[in-house]
């Protein structure tokens, strides 16, 4: 990247967290904040969260080749994306919430706001979920993204990505970023991905291409872990015995999605 | 004790409405009829360095219901859990900036072993243009442990006001209505916050 105005506000570490002014992104311009941030210490709002009561997810929700609903398959390369969701302990943040969103093959969204002249495919909603299991792994059967243009500055497009939204155990964990390919010939020229201040910080957010992933005659394999911030999970003791409560869970009511049909507004989303 | 590198954050983009606001993800109505407290909707916009409304903001929620109770493994005090509420709301930005949530007024939560805070709603902002997300709260005008909860207290006064959310008089539906900005730059700008991680 060329040199950009760089904020000096920064939430969390700033040696792996990106500024909120970032002027290369035009986006940042107007929405950074400008005043210090007030620190606060961890009390009990901070310390609980959504994350372990959220929960609305099916199989199927993880297998984003066919979860359109429509009997078909997406058009692309079949590609498999796992990994272990953490935290800075090392130890396994099990059974939370990973939702992803992507462009289709051919780096197309399906959302009203994206009219670039790309195909969308009638089998693809670019939308998925799934829960991490006892070992803190997330697994989903998806195509790879395409890249596409954006209104940025001349020229501009995003690299593949994929992304990312985790809950963890603690408000404090909350983490919604992208996921990136190794190899990317696009990602030295893209503000977003640059924002990250480090070599290091940006080497997190590439998944590695994992021949022990990838399945025979069927699909290749990606592997990416996610390390959240927050207290560790040993901060938390597990629920009360003898509390026969249920509280209902916001996410589940389970009806289909469906790919809008009308894409009548053609905002700008760029600027 | 080893500590891995964090994975950092990135921008929602503009994109997430289909896979964060899908008709079974939304829950910017946090209550049903049988959810215990005083119901309330809490109304305002989003606004930038120029004044303009966000229309491609996310806010999420969080907060303790009407006992002050956690819903929470790591809220293990004997207070009653709701099951008609579990605390968390994710709302989208209209077009222009607004937004809008229906809930109940939370109960006090304790800040240490001495000390309350008043009731609030825990608020993190993401957004298109946001590279990372933003974390604040809402207060009320109307709740007497306002004046002096322990965070509040840590802000500069002329700067609390961003963070409480002021009776609407106005009021016509069933709910009491508040009404709070969050400005994400410039004059008036909303307190966000640092938290401390461990």
């Amino acid at each position: 990247m060329s040199t950009t105005t760089i904020g000096d506000i920064v939430r969390g570490d700033a040696e792996i967290f990106p500024p909120y002014l970032y002027e290369a992104y035009r986006s940042t311009i107007k929405r950074a904040p400008t005043r210090t941030l007030v620190e606060v210490p961890l009390t009990l709002s901070e310390l609980t969260g959504p994350g372990p009561t959220i929960s609305a997810v099916t199989p199927d929700d993880a297998d984003l080749t066919r979860n359109a609903g429509t009997g078909g398959e997406a058009m692309g390369q079949r590609i498999i994306v796992t990994g272990r969701v953490l935290d800075a302990s090392g130890a396994p943040v099990a059974k939370t919430l990973v939702e992803v969103w992507q462009a289709n093959a051919a780096g197309r969204y399906i959302h009203r706001r994206d009219q670039w002249p790309a195909p969308l495919d009638p089998n693809f909603l670019g939308i998925g979920r799934c829960h991490t299991n006892e070992k803190g792994e997330y697994r989903f059967l998806t195509v790879m993204p395409g890249a596409y243009p954006w209104r940025n500055h001349e020229n501009a497009w995003r690299p593949a990505h994929i992304h990312f939204s985790l809950f963890g155990n603690s408000w404090a964990s909350r983490l919604v970023t992208q996921m990136y390919f190794a190899g990317d010939a696009l990602l030295p020229l893209d503000p977003i991905f640059n924002s990250a201040p480090t070599e290091r910080a940006r080497a997190a957010m590439i998944a590695s291409y994992a021949h022990d992933v990838t399945e025979p005659e069927w699909a290749l394999g990606w592997r990416w872990d996610i390390v959240l911030d927050g207290p560790d999970a040993t901060t938390f003791e597990p629920p009360r015995l003898g509390s026969d409560t249920v509280v209902s869970d916001p996410l589940a009511r389970s009806e289909p999605a469906v790919i809008p049909s009308e894409r009548s507004e053609s905002r700008d989303p760029h600027q | 004790m080893t500590h891995l590198p964090l994975t950092p954050s990135q921008t929602v983009g503009p994109f997430f409405h289909d896979a964060m606001m899908r008709e079974d993800a939304r829950c910017d109505v946090l209550v049903s009829d049988s959810t215990e407290g005083t119901h309330i909707r809490i109304a305002g916009r989003v606004l930038d360095g120029d004044g303009a409304g966000v229309p491609d903001a996310v806010l999420e929620i969080w907060q303790a219901n009407r006992h002050g109770r956690y819903n929470h493994p790591a809220d293990n005090r004997d207070l009653p859990l709701d099951p008609a509420f579990t605390g968390y709301g994710r709302i989208a930005t209209q077009h222009d900036g607004k937004f809008c949530f229906t809930t109940i007024k939370p109960g006090a939560v304790p800040f240490d072993r001495r000390r309350v805070q008043a009731p609030h709603i825990s608020l993190a902002v993401l957004g298109r243009g946001l590279l990372n997300h933003l974390y604040t709260r809402i207060y009320f005008d109307d709740e007497q442990l306002t004046a002096a909860d322990p965070v509040l207290q840590r802000i500069t006064p002329d700067r609390r006001p961003t963070l409480i959310a002021r009776r609407d008089a106005n009021e016509s539906g069933r709910e009491k209505v508040y009404r709070i900005d969050i400005v994400l730059q410039g004059a008036g700008e909303t307190v966000f916050f640092e938290i401390a991680s461990r």
